[in-house]
């Protein structure tokens, strides 16, 4: 790979000039590099990150069984990569004019990475430079450990998507003295709700001692406190101690609690195993930011190209080249989803109606159609309203928020159902429903969200791991869980269970098919997989 | 079609049924209007890069030349973690694929899955996938259609009619899957039939292949390792013309064939491969029966190369013969389940031809283990005519998930008629479980019935 032209690299320079004048917040130093096709072949498997760590899944053709399980997205490669310095690549024959695009693009990615609220733990990485000495060291216990450390790295792999992400994130929301202790936590969490199950108006009475003890004297509120529940249940203390590790268990992630409780894994001889865990973790938290902002990233870079280019005096000549290429890039489908229209369209939603302050009680209480269209106090505070999304919002966040009726409208929107049609064997598309909730919902179905798997702390021991999955409506993959149970079993060291719910089809008194929830239980032990119903 | 069918399962009714049999055959006639269809999927919200949108660069298809470099490295290391425990992971690609003139041909490529905890999006409230557009239409509107695939495995091309020469396409790409395969499987019972030499003489031949020397350059090797060189060194790009006075040519990239000892052929074998498609095998047993047999013949194509003759039957309630495996492979699945005629077709073609005094004979069907034929009186008499001539008979069940606790027809009438205790040597069953049977079970089948 090498590096663009010299002169190719002054117009980035320029384009981060005016980016800058415009608003976007980055670093000063970029590399740009040209790609190849070959590159492309070597380097799209590996996220685009050409430090990545060698596995030989990368060699082979990876079924993903299209239109059977839909899509579960690995890692999204992209032009750009969030690392310092930001990285991107580009076409050796790109004319300039649409460099100039790609850059304002471009950077609009980078200054989404290094603002973004969600990327904030990447935000002090070399993550190319991490990679590489992950890769070392990937390669170096390759050569004493041979085969097994790859089998190390297919079965973390496996649970990868597992990682606890928005735990992670939820815990730099709150300030170190806004977090209660350990043990009033544990008190009203756990003891009051699971151990005692106290009746809500009692739970709420506590609270609202506590609170008041707080504000009275912050400093020996927590004493007062508990010198209140000792008299009434003597036994808390002594519960209380004995529990505080499982509490702290409580909170990691499947991979983590593996690495941090296995017996397994922390004999002396298998430590090794954990650094590979740790790098197969690391990177698939490396990636959940990027996974979870691809429309609000995309219609970020796309808003700041579009406002960037046309101010551009470099292009002129090219207005009409440029506009097919955003067209291409930016129109709605008329069928199916297309993450740059949507964000883009949000975003320059989002300003418009901050700029006549839409945004705001006063107008959301209004229903009347005409008098919500007519609506504007003028508040012109539309630029610092998409600066606040970009710095806070997740994908999530954007479409929950502003997803609704007026944007659906406004841009002809609705929700396409496919149904087959037996007799002529062939697929129908149709208008299914113009309803802003269905659209939002539609969308935010179609958002990455892996499965919620947890530990459960009281029915795991040291030879047994027990895990439950949280049904959200849709059953697990069933192919799959018996060979994931493998890896997990490898890494625990003893057997593994696995609590889901499964979806039956059963045919009720009328003959009519019916679909039934069905709790059921994996178990694997000895490299056996078995499962019974609940 | 469907009237023949009912009046069949009128008569069968008149003769008495009993109430579980009823059920299958009912299940069966009513089965047709479930076919699986796959459709191409819209695009989703992360199937759009910048590459693509702006430069035209997406993620290159990569061909089956750049995995084919690794697949002896992989098959090795997948025999190893068979010896630590695990299962295999490599599976090898059983594609067929129709190509621009209408041959089939086997493609391997090495493939493998990652399996994770993913939600199964393929079970929603209405069955129905949705997804986003925009434009005009009322709610309710069709704006469009798309051709609905039926899945692989049961794909279209019913009927014979792409030829020979089609047949014999598929062969020569077989070959590779069957060199892969070859786990010391051979052909039982073989004996030496009418005056054509045996397979384990041998003759030396041009056959084998070295790099640099040999005493003939076999040219389209060398043309082909000459490509791969350049395609590597970047004198060619796809899309792009090239000139040959370009290509640089390693000494290493000149292939050679080179004097041999190879196996002495003489047709010998006539290999018949009978499958249900009917109704009930829709699904995972059409898929299993498919792939063992697609296996299987890849396996006789490497061993014995083109002196094993493979004769191809599909059954529902009555038989047919079908030209090429491509048709056979493909066909689709219809109708009800009668077994005895296939195998009273092969006696039929046996006998018109003459085949069994020149030839040894081999007869592999597979099925889900239905059969309307309660009794199996017809089958019987059927295979004991078979029995009298063929080397082998092997017949796999692949049952359907929902007859996997009983025993099925098939299975209640070969043990009835006794003839696996009695000519074990000559008959074999195997059964399994079709619904995830795994690429090892199908194989650990083929040893089963050739064993």
């Amino acid at each position: 790979m090498e590096l663009i032209s010299q002169h190719t690299k002054k117009i980035m320079e320029e384009c981060k000039v005016r980016a800058r004048d415009a608003g976007l917040v980055f670093g000063d130093e970029t590399l740009e590099y040209i790609v190849t096709n070959k590159d492309m072949l070597e380097l799209s498997p590996k996220v685009m990150i050409p430090t990545l760590y060698d596995y030989w899944v990368h060699d082979v053709e990876v079924l993903q069984k299209q239109g059977k399980y839909k899509l579960y997205p690995n890692n999204p490669y992209e032009t750009v990569i969030n690392s310092r310095p930001a990285i991107s690549f580009y076409n050796d024959n790109n004319p300039d004019w649409l460099n100039i695009m790609i850059f304002y693009h471009v950077l609009g990615h980078i200054d989404f990475f290094q603002n973004n609220i969600m990327f904030q733990d990447t935000w002090n990485d070399d993550f190319v430079g991490k990679a590489l000495a992950d890769k070392r060291m990937i390669a170096n216990l390759r050569t004493e450990q041979g085969r097994w450390v790859d089998y190390i790295i297919e079965f973390s792999r496996a649970i990868d998507n597992l990682v606890g992400y928005f735990g992670k994130m939820a815990s730099y929301a709150y300030y170190d003295n806004i977090n209660p202790t350990k043990k009033v936590a544990f008190y009203f969490d756990t003891f009051l709700q699971e151990i005692v199950k106290a009746p809500e108006h009692e739970f709420f009475k506590e609270i609202e001692r506590y609170n008041k003890l707080v504000s009275q004297n912050k400093n020996v509120a927590e004493s007062l406190f508990f010198s209140e529940v000792r008299k009434k249940h003597p036994e808390f203390q002594a519960i209380f101690e004995k529990q505080q590790d499982i509490v702290e268990h409580k909170h990691s992630d499947v991979i983590e609690f593996v690495m941090n409780n296995s017996t397994f894994l922390n004999r002396e001889k298998n430590l090794w195993m954990k650094s590979v865990i740790s790098i197969i973790r690391n990177t698939s938290m490396y990636f959940q930011p990027q996974i979870r902002t691809k429309i609000t990233n995309e219609g970020w870079a796309s808003y700041w190209h579009d406002k960037l280019f046309r101010a551009d005096n470099r292009i002129k000549g090219n207005e009409v080249a440029y506009s097919k290429i955003n067209a291409g890039v930016t129109s709605i489908s008329r069928v199916g989803l297309n993450p740059y229209a949507i964000g883009l369209r949000l975003i320059q939603d989002i300003e418009d109606r901050a700029n006549k302050g839409k945004l705001s009680y006063n107008f959301q209480k209004i229903s009347n159609i005409e008098e919500r269209e007519k609506f504007n106090t003028n508040t012109n505070q539309g630029k610092d309203a998409i600066f606040n999304i970009r710095s806070n919002f997740s994908d999530f966040m954007l479409i929950s928020t502003f997803v609704d009726q007026d944007f659906v409208d406004n841009h002809n929107l609705f929700v396409v159902g496919k149904r087959l049609d037996q007799q002529r064997g062939v697929y129908q598309y149709y208008v299914k429903s113009r309803k802003g909730y269905d659209y939002q919902k539609m969308l935010i179905d179609s958002l990455y969200h892996p499965p919620i798997i947890e530990v459960d702390v009281d029915k795991t021991s040291e030879d047994n791991l027990y895990l439950v999955h949280k049904f959200e409506g849709k059953q697990l993959i069933k192919d799959f869980i018996p060979e994931t149970m493998v890896g997990i079993e490898f890494l625990w060291g003893g057997s593994v269970n696995v609590e889901t719910t499964e979806i039956v089809s059963k045919k009720n008194n009328d003959g009519e098919q019916i679909f039934e929830n069905r709790k059921v239980l994996y178990t694997i032990k000895d490299r056996k997989v078995t499962k019974h119903n609940l | 079609m469907n009237k023949k069918l009912t009046e069949l399962y009128q008569q069968l009714k008149q003769k008495g049924l009993s109430a579980e049999q009823e059920e299958l055959i009912t299940r069966e006639l009513n089965h047709k209007s479930s076919i699986h269809y796959s459709s191409t999927r819209e695009k989703g919200l992360y199937d759009d890069t910048d590459f693509e949108n702006f430069m035209n660069l997406s993620s290159p298809e990569r061909d089956a030349f750049s995995y084919l470099k690794t697949l002896d490295e992989l098959l090795e290391q997948d025999k190893k973690r068979e010896a630590d425990g695990f299962p295999r992971k490599i599976r090898i690609g059983k594609i067929v694929k129709p190509t621009k003139d209408n041959k089939a041909k086997v493609v391997v490529v090495p493939s493998t899955n990652e399996p994770k905890f993913y939600h199964d999006d393929s079970i929603t409230e209405d069955g129905e996938e949705n997804t986003g557009g925009s434009g005009d239409g009322e709610e309710g509107d069709v704006i469009g259609e798309q051709q609905a695939q039926p899945e692989e495995g049961e794909g279209e091309g019913q009927g014979a009619g792409e030829g020979q020469s089609a047949g014999h396409d598929i062969s020569s790409d077989a070959f590779d899957l069957g060199r892969i395969i070859t786990e010391k499987f051979e052909l039982p019972n073989l004996k030496t039939k009418g005056n054509k030499r045996s397979f384990t003489k041998y003759t030396y031949d041009l056959t084998d292949r070295n790099r640099r020397f040999g005493q003939v350059l076999d040219k389209k090797a060398t043309m082909k390792k000459i490509i791969g060189t350049n395609i590597v060194l970047e004198n060619i790009k796809p899309q792009h013309d090239f000139n040959p006075a370009d290509l640089i040519i390693n000494p290493n990239d000149e292939i050679y064939r080179i004097l041999s000892k190879e196996k002495d052929f003489e047709s010998q074998a006539v290999v018949f491969f009978l499958r249900d498609y009917s109704g009930s095998m829709q699904g995972s047993p059409t898929e299993v029966i498919g792939t063992q047999h697609l296996l299987i013949y890849s396996w006789l194509m490497f061993q014995y190369q083109n002196n094993v003759q493979t004769r191809f039957i599909l059954h529902d309630t009555e038989a047919k013969e079908v030209a090429d495996f491509y048709t056979y492979y493909k066909s689709q699945v219809a109708g009800g389940t009668r077994v005895a005629p296939a195998f009273q077709l092969v006696n039929k073609i046996v006998a018109e031809e003459n085949l069994a005094t020149d030839n040894n004979i081999y007869v592999f069907h597979g099925t889900d283990g239905d059969d309307w034929d309660s009794d199996g009186k017809a089958l019987q008499d059927e295979l004991e005519k078979m029995l009298l001539y063929a080397n082998r008979v092997g017949i796999t069940v692949a049952k359907n998930s929902w007859s996997s606790s009983n025993a099925t027809t098939i299975e209640k009438t070969m043990e009835s008629s006794g003839l696996l205790k009695n000519k074990s040597d000559l008959i074999r069953l195997d059964v399994f479980t079709a619904d995830g049977a795994s690429e090892e079970r199908i194989i650990e089948g083929i040893k089963n019935i050739v064993s």
